[in-house]
């Protein structure tokens, strides 16, 4: 059984293809309050560039590679370790309303809206 | 016969495989305020895991590289090391106000990380095929675009550079650069290719398509001004999601595919729906100077400006049985949510309805006020969108509008001559009162007058944010007038 993934032409046209589908659905989903954390959410994700820079930069062999691969690992780290930082820090600050009191049924009704949405 | 050569290209498929999985379901759980912090807590699993699972690749090298392989391991874990901690202590350093320019550096950060795996394709000759090579690049432009355009755009946010730089003839100048860069691509693909002798060695023409691609995004995003950021910040996220996504398949890695498309889908929705939330075309907004001073015949407005005191305007709200607050971008210019917050409940504490009615391209980044009054300690429940409020002006005894001006003006609905006509807005007008702190008497970002604040139902209050609200906050402690009276 071989492991090596090989993906050319169409079967790679396929997989952008069907990734946009589902980024297109799963971000159309986010209500506009979580817009700036799904931002930097999908800014960090797209930090995933460093594994590919690690690839690059392990299989360089000239000293103009190994420089150019020390940069795309170095950007991409920043770009996944200062997206994940700075998303989660964002979230932990949701919170609903810690005592429902008089406005109990906006709250809800608030609630319901964004589950639905 | 299984072997030992098989089990780290299996380790690291299967790895990526998860991370793909755990990207994707991360964003699914960002969906809702309620599971949204755990979603990037999946999808940082998944990136640690697909970083760990990638230094496998050392059992796989090239022959060519296999000597190096040892300085290679160390400058890699260096880089990660550097380039990780720094930006992780930056990012957990910055102020809440400041949010915009670090996703924006960040973005580029990534951009750049694209362009740079395109850069060492190229000059190592090691792409297979006219495919991979017109996709590496594809990448290779649009990463390097979104790395200095993300860059001037951090230094837009950040206030280094202060002033939308706009020159004659801008558009023709960023034209020509653009086919300039496009003509050298192709030639390098025509050369490499053909088998033809280059004009120029191959090298220095790899150096020349990326100078003139990176001078491109400088041209591109001087021009375009502050209110208009959302828009850019996110057209340079889908761009480097889709330059992560196109270096994913010249490297034969369908986790960076899968994720970096995720993303270039996600940033293009978030940039339409921006572009919608202000009434303009994406293209508009990138190649036309809407700050530029514009020859708009303006209709004689009735009514004239009424400033009142802070205080006054504090102790009517105190007394009214719902408020309405539409912040904008000079709530955060002028650091007021903390205090803001704590005039909210005061009043919740008297038994006022308070509400937030937030307009979509409010702030410097999509959904930036919601952030801001998060930092405050704003329960999400009291924010609502602008669909969700609008038709509750009419029956609102206040509605407090704070540092927004474009985005609650009445012309929008009526009239047709303005720049701004058809763009949704907020409906404070309908409120049966409207106060509106203000710095001054200067016009919003377009450069238009606005109706409202003429009203018969409008007051202002001129002044700081921050002062303004310290002010109401004392004048309604003042009262002395136990909860809930």
């Amino acid at each position: 059984m071989e492991f090596q993934i090989t993906m050319t032409g169409f079967v790679a046209i396929y997989i952008f293809m069907l990734a946009a589908f589902a980024g297109w659905v799963i971000i159309g989903r986010v209500p506009a309050i979580l817009h700036t954390p799904l931002m930097s959410g999908s800014n960090f994700v797209h930090g995933i560039v460093v594994v590919g820079g690690i690839y690059a930069l392990l299989n360089a062999s000239t000293l103009q590679e190994q420089i150019i691969g020390f940069f795309a690992v170095l950007l991409g780290a920043g770009n996944a370790a200062g997206g994940y930082a700075v998303t989660h820090r964002m979230l932990a600050m949701f919170q609903p309303s810690a005592h429902k009191t008089t406005h109990a049924k906006h709250g809800h009704a608030k609630v319901t809206h964004l589950k639905k949405a | 016969m299984p072997t030992f050569a098989m089990i780290p290209p299996l380790l690291i498929g299967a790895t990526d495989l998860a991370a793909a999985f755990l990207f994707m379901y991360g964003l699914k759980r960002m969906s809702s305020p309620v599971t949204a912090a755990s979603g990037i807590l999946v999808a940082g699993f998944g990136m640690i895991a697909a970083i760990l699972a990638s230094f496998l690749y050392v059992f796989g090298v090239s022959d060519a590289a296999r000597p190096h392989l040892q300085i290679n391991i160390v400058l890699a874990a260096v880089a990660l090391i550097i380039g990780g901690g720094a930006s992780w202590w930056a990012g957990k350093k910055v102020a809440m106000t400041a949010m915009p320019q670090m996703v924006a550096l960040y973005n580029g950060m990534g951009g750049g990380a694209a362009g740079a795996i395109a850069a060492m394709e190229l000059f190592g000759n090691k792409t297979q095929g006219a495919t991979q090579l017109v996709v590496t690049l594809l990448g290779a432009l649009i990463g390097a675009i979104s790395f200095s355009g993300s860059l001037i755009a951090w230094a837009k946010l950040q206030g280094i550079l202060k002033h939308p730089l706009r020159i004659k003839g801008q558009q023709w100048i960023n034209g020509i650069f653009m086919l300039a860069t496009l003509a050298v691509g192709g030639y390098i693909a025509f050369v490499n290719t053909s088998g033809a002798t280059p004009l120029m060695a191959m090298p220095s023409l790899i150096y020349l398509f990326f100078a003139l691609a990176l001078v491109f995004g400088i041209l591109m995003t001087l021009p375009i001004g502050g209110a208009d950021m959302p828009v850019v910040i996110s057209i340079y996220n889908a761009f480097t999601g889709l330059a992560v996504g196109l270096e994913g398949f010249v490297l034969q890695n369908p986790a960076l595919m899968i994720a970096g498309m995720v993303v270039g889908a996600a940033g293009l929705l978030l940039t339409l729906l921006m572009a919608k939330a202000m009434n303009r075309s994406v293209s508009n907004i990138l190649f036309t100077n809407f700050g530029a001073p514009k020859k708009h015949k303006q209709g004689a407005i009735k009514g004239r400006l009424k400033p009142v005191d802070a205080g006054d305007a504090g102790i009517y709200m105190r007394y009214a049985s719902s408020v309405i607050i539409v912040p904008g971008y000079g709530l955060a210019a002028a650091q007021g949510q903390q205090k803001l917050y704590e005039f909210v409940k005061l009043l919740q504490a008297g038994g006022v309805l308070v509400r937030f009615a937030i307009h979509p391209v409010a702030g410097r980044m999509p959904g930036q006020m919601d952030v801001l009054l998060a930092e405050a300690g704003v329960p999400y429940d009291l924010i609502f969108q602008l669909e969700d409020i609008n038709d509750d002006f009419a029956n609102t005894d206040v509605a407090l509008v704070i540092g927004a001006n474009d985005v609650v003006n009445p012309a929008a609905r009526t009239d047709k001559s303005s720049p701004i006509y058809g763009m949704p807005i907020l409906n404070v007008d309908k409120a049966k009162r409207v106060y509106v702190i203000k710095r001054g008497e200067g016009k919003g970002y377009a450069g238009i007058v606005n109706a409202l604040f003429y009203g018969d139902n409008c007051d202002m209050v001129y002044g700081d944010a921050q002062v303004v609200l310290i002010k109401m906050i004392e004048a309604v402690r003042g009262l002395g007038l136990s909860a809930a009276a």
